[in-house]
């Protein structure tokens, strides 16, 4: 049927939701402040990979190689200084010092790429290929690959944050920077590698986005933070594997909401956030002490 | 010997507390000056002079709001172009059945003011990222609410109908009049709330939240009042709008463009002071009219000179100001005064960072 | 300064060693002059002391006296106004906290402040991740304190009090410091668990710790210090070892009571200096 259709598709799509989502609860949950440029910084790396596909003529999973690492390392100098002097002044002026990033980094592309929107195009047969499951519902095999990328990202960052050195140090951070700072570990340091890990997420998601639909420079804003936001609120402020329910719930209620009227589908979403917002606004998976 | 050590060591009877009366007196006359002759430009300058003004007038509004918000309820609300939509379409609305869009224009700033108790009470529990986040949520939902409905105009808008008989320098006449009273209106309004109890309680939460509510002051309250209030102003600049614009366009009156715009000119301005949106708005339309072939270029420049005000100069440039010339003009404070004497100095607490 | 009763003069800065210290050279750690604020409260007024390598330095007073201030200045979470702080005759008051960690000035902060999302053993391997090399590591936290090692998965939030602080003590010792600050060990615990805490020290100064500890409970203090001074509204009343102070004097000095201290400039004018200027 096309509901089941619709419905896999929704699950599948929020693995992608979970790439976008993931980065923004590990900043939340680490400095407790939200990047509100996360989104665009998503689109960014969607730009770079485009652009070193044009020059190079990588196939597109090689750009994915070199685009995280340089959004990774990028993650760690903006934190260091931009965001770490207005986290220095307090929520308001990180809050707005991100805004105003957000702001730059939308016109800034809007000047230079103009508001054309662009694909990530891979020509390759894995990308705009398709599986059927009987004669009614058809998957894309590029969004199992991204749910399985979305999954596998999800259990290293959990693997990262329980077992690593540095996953404890930031969870150790997040819990009481100068008690973390007696034992001898430079908070602001962590904050970067929190913020490498993160932007390496959103740069993986932004790729993916890229594949999948088309980015334009408002695309950070209007789609990629607050599907991301979305996810997070639904699935649980505080909870990795919550942010992939969340996804999975936002996509769902989007590709019902596009059954239901082809024009809908963001508005569906959308009143389901706002409905969690209302009734649990703690959201489906309680929080978990920590990140 | 400081003040304080001063005050503390006469009698208490010796010592009165006073607004600052003789300051108000001559703002009060200089604003009204300015009021006038600007009531008057219709008669004197050209449509297109006045329509810069109205733009202005609206950021004015805007930015007032949102300084309001912002630099004393302590909300970033990035959402604040919901309110702009909502009163252009309450506009829209009205007219479609009869209503002059300008008799429309408080009933949808009233409306908008009821508007924002239920959005009030969906994202009032999150905490200050998230709850920006969650305003500009709500407005994208509303705006695509809205796009639903083709008797409204849909997705694309449609013109607003009730202007039939009037003479074009005629309505540029009275749309100018209708924004420069809501913006008066706003700004007047601003005022009084400073200087009223719950800009008492609103001043104490900017400087230090946790030490206000210990202290009993109703800080849920406050911030519900001032959402309220930020919805209903920035509603009439939505409706002013959509009367300038002779048309309601869901992207154009939803965008996030509006946040920037009033969000920027207050930061460079100067939060949490009520001349900063002021001084802002005025930087901000400068910059726009000299940058204007350069679209993209305004915005880019102004989220960068925001990013660097708001980090090194946080009280903006009416801050800077106000350091070295210790100037109010719309003082909200209190003097110490001893019977008989002048005024020995403010009584300003340290300022918390 | 024969008999021990000092005021921090401004010119301390070559003061010579009291009689009666361990003559053990030059200290391991010193403050000179430390003048602290809490926004225009001045919480330290011109303190100076000096702890040799091997002691047990106890800091007594009231609350408010600025002891708190004090240890938090020398761990590097409070920036003074003036004065300094030397470990090892290098001057580290510039240095950022985590910075005199990893030198050796080792904090353990009042009301413990453990890692509630952590376990026990992970608190003590956030500690350990940039040790000093030196005798301490998680084996040996485990030894001294038997109760953890079948206990260091759990939650530290599960933990009883006199527990979190063990853990929060041994969460320091894993970082092999050579000055170990504890502040308000006694803060919340039952006295037979201060006790017992407290009587882990000898072990702990058997491995070449030295220990500057700041305590409400004075009679818990001079029971473990080998050299006490009491604070009283930033400024210092009292110096001295346990055996060279009466009670008498430790009282007056505590309260600031009138003949405390024989030093210009004592408690009397002290205590209206909660104002500057």
């Amino acid at each position: 049927m096309a509901w089941v259709n619709a419905i896999i598709q929704g699950v599948l799509t929020g693995g992608l939701y979970a790439l976008f989502a993931c980065g923004l609860s590990l900043i939340f949950g680490v400095m407790k402040v939200v990047n509100l440029a996360h989104g665009d910084l998503a689109v960014v790396a969607g730009y770079i990979a485009i652009g070193v596909i044009t020059v190079t003529h990588v196939p597109v999973l090689w750009s994915v190689v070199i685009v995280v690492p340089v959004m990774a390392v990028l993650g760690y100098v903006l934190q260091r200084t931009l965001i770490q002097s207005a986290l220095d002044r307090g929520v308001l002026i990180t809050l707005i010092v991100t805004f105003g990033l957000s702001i730059v980094i939308e016109n800034g592309l809007l000047q230079f790429f103009t508001a054309n929107s662009r694909g990530i195009g891979a020509g390759m047969s894995l990308v705009t290929g398709s599986f059927s499951i009987g004669s009614q519902i058809q998957i894309a095999w590029l969004l199992v690959l991204i749910f399985a990328v979305a999954v596998a990202v999800l259990l290293g960052l959990q693997y990262f944050l329980s077992r690593s050195r540095y996953g404890r140090l930031i969870r150790a951070v997040a819990d009481d920077k100068e008690a973390a700072q007696l034992a001898g570990a430079d908070y602001r340091h962590v904050f970067g590698i929190a913020a490498a890990v993160a932007f390496a997420t959103v740069a993986l998601g932004g790729i993916a986005f890229g594949m999948y639909s088309d980015l334009d420079p408002t695309t950070g804003t209007d789609t990629i933070l607050l599907f991301a936001f979305a996810a997070v609120v639904i699935g649980g402020l505080g909870s990795l594997w919550g942010t992939l329910l969340g996804g999975v719930v936002l996509g769902v209620a989007q590709q019902i909401g596009a059954q239901i009227n082809i024009s809908d589908e963001l508005l569906a979403g959308f009143i389901v956030f706002l409905v969690v917002l209302a009734v649990r606004p703690q959201g489906l998976i309680s929080r978990r002490a920590g990140s | 010997m400081s003040v304080a050590t001063q005050a503390a060591a006469r009698p208490a009877e010796q010592y009165r507390v006073t607004r600052s009366r003789r300051n108000v007196a001559w703002t009060g006359a200089g604003a009204l000056i300015v009021v006038v002759v600007l009531a008057f430009f219709p008669y004197v300058v050209y449509s297109g002079t006045t329509a810069i003004l109205v733009q202005g007038f609206i950021v004015l509004t805007l930015a007032s709001m949102w300084n309001l918000l912002a630099g004393y309820a302590g909300l970033v609300s990035v959402g604040q172009q919901a309110f702009v939509g909502l009163g252009a379409y309450f506009v829209l609305i009205l007219a479609l059945h009869g209503t002059s869009p300008f008799a429309a224009l408080p009933v949808a700033a009233i409306g908008c003011g009821v508007a924002a108790l239920p959005l009030w009470w969906l994202v009032s529990r999150l905490r200050s990222g998230y709850f920006a986040i969650a305003t500009w949520v709500l407005a994208a939902t509303i705006m695509l609410v809205i796009e639903r409905f083709s008797s409204i105009g849909g997705g694309s808008g449609m013109p607003l109908p009730g202007f039939a008989g009037l003479s074009s320098t005629l309505l540029t006449a009275y749309t100018y009049w209708a924004a420069l009273a809501v913006t008066v209106v706003a700004l007047l309004g601003i005022y009084l709330l400073l200087r009223s109890r719950l800009g008492l309680v609103l001043t104490a939460i900017r400087d230090d939240e946790v030490a206000a509510r210990s202290s009993g002051a109703r800080v849920g309250l406050a911030r519900l009042l001032v959402f309220v209030v930020a919805g209903a102003g920035c509603g009439a600049a939505g409706a002013v709008l959509a009367i300038s614009q002779l048309q309601v366009q869901p992207s154009a009156d939803f965008s996030i463009q509006w946040t920037a715009e009033m969000a920027f000119a207050v930061i460079i301005g100067g939060l949490g002071t009520i001349e900063g949106p002021i001084l802002g708005t005025i930087l901000y339309m400068v910059l726009q009219q000299t940058l204007a072939s350069f679209n993209a270029w305004y915005l880019i420049i102004l989220g960068l000179v925001a990013i660097v005000v708001a980090l090194f100069a946080r009280r903006g440039l009416w801050g800077l100001v106000d350091s070295r010339l210790n100037l109010r003009l719309f003082p909200v404070g209190y003097w110490l005064r001893l019977d008989g004497e002048r005024p020995k100095g403010r009584l300003a607490l340290p300022r918390r960072r | 300064m024969t008999d021990g009763v000092t005021d921090a003069a401004p010119q301390a800065a070559a003061r010579p060693s009291p009689a009666g210290r361990p003559a053990s050279g030059p200290p391991l750690l010193e403050v000179r002059d430390l003048v602290a604020h809490h926004g225009q409260l001045r919480a330290l007024n011109g303190i100076s002391l000096q702890v040799h390598p091997g002691e047990v330095y106890a800091i007594i007073g009231a609350n408010g006296a600025g002891k708190s201030t004090l240890l938090r200045s020398i761990a590097g979470l409070h920036q003074p106004t003036a004065g300094s702080v030397l470990l090892d005759g290098e001057d580290v008051t510039r240095l950022r906290p985590e910075r005199r960690a990893r030198q050796g000035i080792v904090m353990v902060p009042e009301g413990r402040r453990l890692f509630g999302s952590l376990s026990v053993e992970e608190n003590l391997k956030v500690g350990a991740t940039y040790a000093r090399p030196g005798p301490w590591g998680l084996e040996q936290v485990y030894d001294m304190f038997e109760w953890m090692r079948e206990r260091r998965g759990q939650l530290t939030a599960q933990l009883s009090g006199g527990e979190q602080q063990a853990v929060a003590i041994g969460r320091a010792l894993v970082a092999n410091p050579r000055v170990l600050l504890l502040d308000e060990l006694s803060l919340g615990l039952a006295p037979v668990v201060v006790q017992r805490i407290y009587g882990m020290l000898p072990q702990i100064l058997a491995t070449g710790l030295t220990v500057l500890l700041v305590e409400q409970d004075v009679s818990q203090a001079l029971a473990v210090a080998s050299h006490i001074q009491c604070l009283l509204e930033g400024r210092t009343t009292l110096e001295g070892r346990p055996a060279d102070v009466t009670a008498d004097r430790v009282e007056a000095a505590y309260f600031g009571l009138a003949g405390a201290t024989s030093a210009p400039g004592g408690a009397a004018e002290g205590s209206k200096s909660l104002w500057p200027g």
